[in-house]
């Protein structure tokens, strides 16, 4: 089992260090973290899954909370929410095989975005298990390379994560 | 008006009503410490170690609830300021450390005492700040005061380049609101919280209230007295929280834990409601958690969301403002008659005190409970005492009788050896009127008596009592219970402590008599300037009760009484 939290921080520096730092000194267990922008300069939006068998969401989500630069931290595992992962695999493909792994693509709706004489790179979006089924899928053909994004997550219908009205979290310049 | 940011902080430090810094000059922080000449507001106190510098601030900000100013240089000053650092967060106390950084031009080459200082302390601050544009500079120290003496209070760091110092700007102090969107401390509970926590209260049989440091950061001290006193229900402390209440008070049990009074771990194992206020379950306090309080609920008021269901689960957690909360509770709060409760803790109570050495024959040597015993007496329990850490530690707790909040400091969450000394001088800055003691181990003090020369630079009117039994007397202790009396590097071979004092220009005595302990504290207190006792102590002593470590709270190793013993006593 595992949650999601998503957390909204101030875009400053080291507050990637701080929540890595915190996870590190709490012995927390991840299983992933992304961190992308969002709709408002100088926020930035942190998706993190955690492994609730070995770590206590509720405890990560307070300590989260207790950072300065953390403005706002929901876990959203029991909302209906919408969550994707996305990857890259670089897979084995000579002219033979270059029919079924586009068969197999067309199935997950993924698309296959580069093409070389030995080889194809793919890429598919979708829930984590669905990654790990085409992965699954295409693990016979000889996977050269892959990356995966790890989670991202919104809820659905009008509830969102609050963020803070529009205004920017940045240093005041007092000159 | 154009200024340095050298000057800035200064100005800064003059707005944020700072009358005392403690600190230690060197190449990168020079820029500040030149402008400091400028400025008549502050007085500097020169330490003799960073580490002496941050235990000084720490003890001035526990005195005071204002926050301590610390200042170093970068690399190996700011670095030896981490211990000091790490002591205020483990404890909350409100602290702003400045250390210079080499220029921002040198920044991540490695050049001479450069360290990365916001990294070494991102652990141990509440927050910390690295100011590379002097644009930036009093908007954060602003801020970093602002964050360090709210909510739970805690140490912030800022580190500010060389560069950022000479750089000069339009200085306008930040009036405005500050910009935290992620900061914003509680403060009461919710009418569901009130009315839960008053039911669970008002029904119980056998409460008890657990007091942390969190009643004395909150200012609840009156707050406390109301609950107990409408609700008859007793009260017992941490180690920080010791002062929170009266000693004297009737509802006051006194100190629980590992070397706390048998008597409150017993009504802790026995109560029906543990009433966690302000406090954070250390294991120190709890033992064996798989059995701590098993017949219990439990309600956890506290600041800190992440401090409850951290350590022991808990029926309703509150977090809140503790002073705000329990104005909430009182008025709700019943008069219940709970004497049976009370009886049973008083019988308790008085199997603890037929144990106790104070009452004991004396067979002429001197004890270090004696000693701690005798200045709570000839000080007429009023002065302000800054243990270190260690049996000492412990004694003081147990026989210095505290009537006042923040007349207790002491390294309680980190057990700092060195903390206790320089301490004591910081919290005489912050309480000149008070007298003030540092009672300290030889080992502990060691760790830091190179600040008796700035007690004598400034002198400092503190007396220090070293109880002195040749050993890292705590460490000998487990050794004897726990290692089979093996006792691996705990004696010491000490310098004659009074020669050393005499050398740093500090009268001092020599104490190794019952009789002689009354005349030396008087002269200590008559002496102005700093003062040092050597008390020279009974070398393998023990302090009770203890609770082992890792064990059930009211399976403790008993002093023994008079008629039993010494070897077979468990209770």
């Amino acid at each position: 089992m595992d949650h999601t939290l998503v957390a909204l921080v101030e875009d400053k520096p080291g507050v990637l260090n701080r929540v890595a730092s915190l996870f590190r000194r709490r012995n927390f267990n991840i299983e992933s973290l992304t961190v992308g922008h969002t709709s408002v300069p100088g926020v930035s939006r942190m998706t993190i899954v955690v492994d609730a068998d070995r770590t206590n969401a509720h405890l990560v989500e307070v300590n989260l909370n207790k950072l300065v630069n953390v403005i706002s931290v929901q876990d959203v595992t029991p909302d209906r929410a919408v969550t994707r992962d996305l990857a890259l695999i670089k897979v084995k493909a000579d002219a033979t095989a270059r029919a079924e792994i586009n068969q197999i693509t067309q199935i997950f709706r993924g698309k296959i975005v580069d093409v070389s004489q030995t080889s194809l790179i793919v890429e598919v979006t979708g829930t984590e298990e669905k990654i790990d089924s085409m992965i699954d899928l295409l693990n016979p053909f000889g996977i050269v390379e892959m990356v995966r994004t790890g989670r991202v997550a919104m809820v659905r219908g009008e509830k969102s994560v609050p963020t803070m009205n529009g205004r920017r979290p940045a240093l005041k310049s007092v000159s | 008006m154009r200024r340095s940011g050298a000057q800035i902080i200064w100005e800064c430090l003059e707005r944020e009503g700072v009358e005392v810094v403690f600190g230690y000059p060197g190449g990168a922080i020079l820029p500040t410490y030149d402008a400091m000449t400028q400025y008549d507001f502050v007085h500097h106190v020169l330490a003799r170690h960073e580490q002496g510098a941050a235990h000084m601030a720490d003890g001035y900000a526990r005195t005071t609830g204002k926050v301590g100013v610390a200042m170093a240089t970068s690399g190996p000053g700011a670095t030896n300021l981490v211990t000091g650092i790490a002591t205020a967060m483990m404890d909350s106390s409100p602290m702003v450390c400045f250390t210079g950084q080499v220029p921002t031009t040198a920044l991540g080459g490695d050049a001479f005492q450069e360290t990365d200082v916001t990294g070494v302390t991102l652990p141990i601050t509440k927050h910390n700040y690295l100011v590379t544009d002097v644009d930036d500079l009093a908007y954060i120290i602003r801020e970093a005061f602002h964050v360090a003496r709210t909510g739970r209070p805690g140490p912030v760091l800022i580190d500010i380049c060389k560069d950022v110092q000479v750089a000069e700007t339009d200085f306008v102090y930040p009036e405005e609101d500050l910009e935290l969107p992620g900061y914003a401390p509680p403060s009461e509970a919710s009418p569901e919280e009130v009315q839960r926590a008053t039911e669970m209260i008002n029904a119980s049989e056998r409460p008890l209230v657990l007091a942390g440091h969190g009643v004395l950061m909150s200012g609840a001290m009156q707050e406390l007295r109301e609950f107990a006193e409408r609700g008859n229900v007793p009260v017992s402390q941490t180690l920080l929280g010791i002062g929170n209440m009266p000693a004297s008070h009737r509802m006051n049990l006194g100190m629980m834990g590992m070397h706390g009074e048998a008597y409150v771990n017993q009504a802790i194992q026995s109560a029906d409601l543990l009433l966690a206020f302000g406090m954070r379950f250390d294991d120190r306090v709890t033992g064996n958690l798989q059995t701590y309080a098993p017949d219990s609920k439990k309600i956890h008021i506290e600041i800190d969301a992440s401090e409850i269901n951290k350590n022991v689960p808990v029926d309703l957690g509150i977090v809140g403002d503790l002073k705000a909360v329990l104005q909430q509770l009182n008025p709700l709060v019943e008069s219940c008659d709970r004497s049976t409760w009370l009886t049973q803790i008083d019988e308790w109570q008085a199997d603890t005190r037929s144990r106790d050495i104070i009452y004991q024959e004396a067979n002429g040597e001197l004890l270090g409970a004696h000693v701690i015993r005798d200045i709570w007496e000839y000080t007429n329990g009023d002065a302000i005492t800054v243990s270190d850490v260690g049996q000492h530690q412990m004694w003081e707790a147990q026989y210095y009788h505290h009537e006042r909040p923040f007349t207790l400091l002491t390294s309680g969450g980190l057990g700092t050896m060195g903390f206790g000394f320089p301490a004591a001088v910081g919290a005489k800055f912050g309480q000149p009127d008070e007298e003030v003691w540092a009672i300290v181990g030889d080992g502990g003090f060691q760790m830091t008596n190179q600040e008796l020369a700035t007690a004598v630079q400034e002198n400092v009117d503190v007396n220090i009592a070293i109880i002195n039994n040749a050993y890292l007397g705590m460490v000998r202790q487990w050794q004897e219970f726990f290692y089979e009396e093996r006792y691996a590097e705990t004696p010491l071979v000490n310098p004659d402590f009074v020669k050393l004092a005499e050398a740093y220009g500090v009268p001092a005595l020599r104490v190794d008599r019952r009789e002689d302990v009354e005349a030396a504290v008087r002269q200590a207190r008559e002496t102005a300037g700093p003062f040092l006792i050597d008390f020279v102590v009974e070398k393998a002593d023990i302090v009770y009760p203890m609770v082992p470590s890792g064990a059930d709270l009211d399976k403790m190793i008993r002093r023994p009484t008079p008629s039993t013993s010494p070897a077979s006593v468990r209770s």
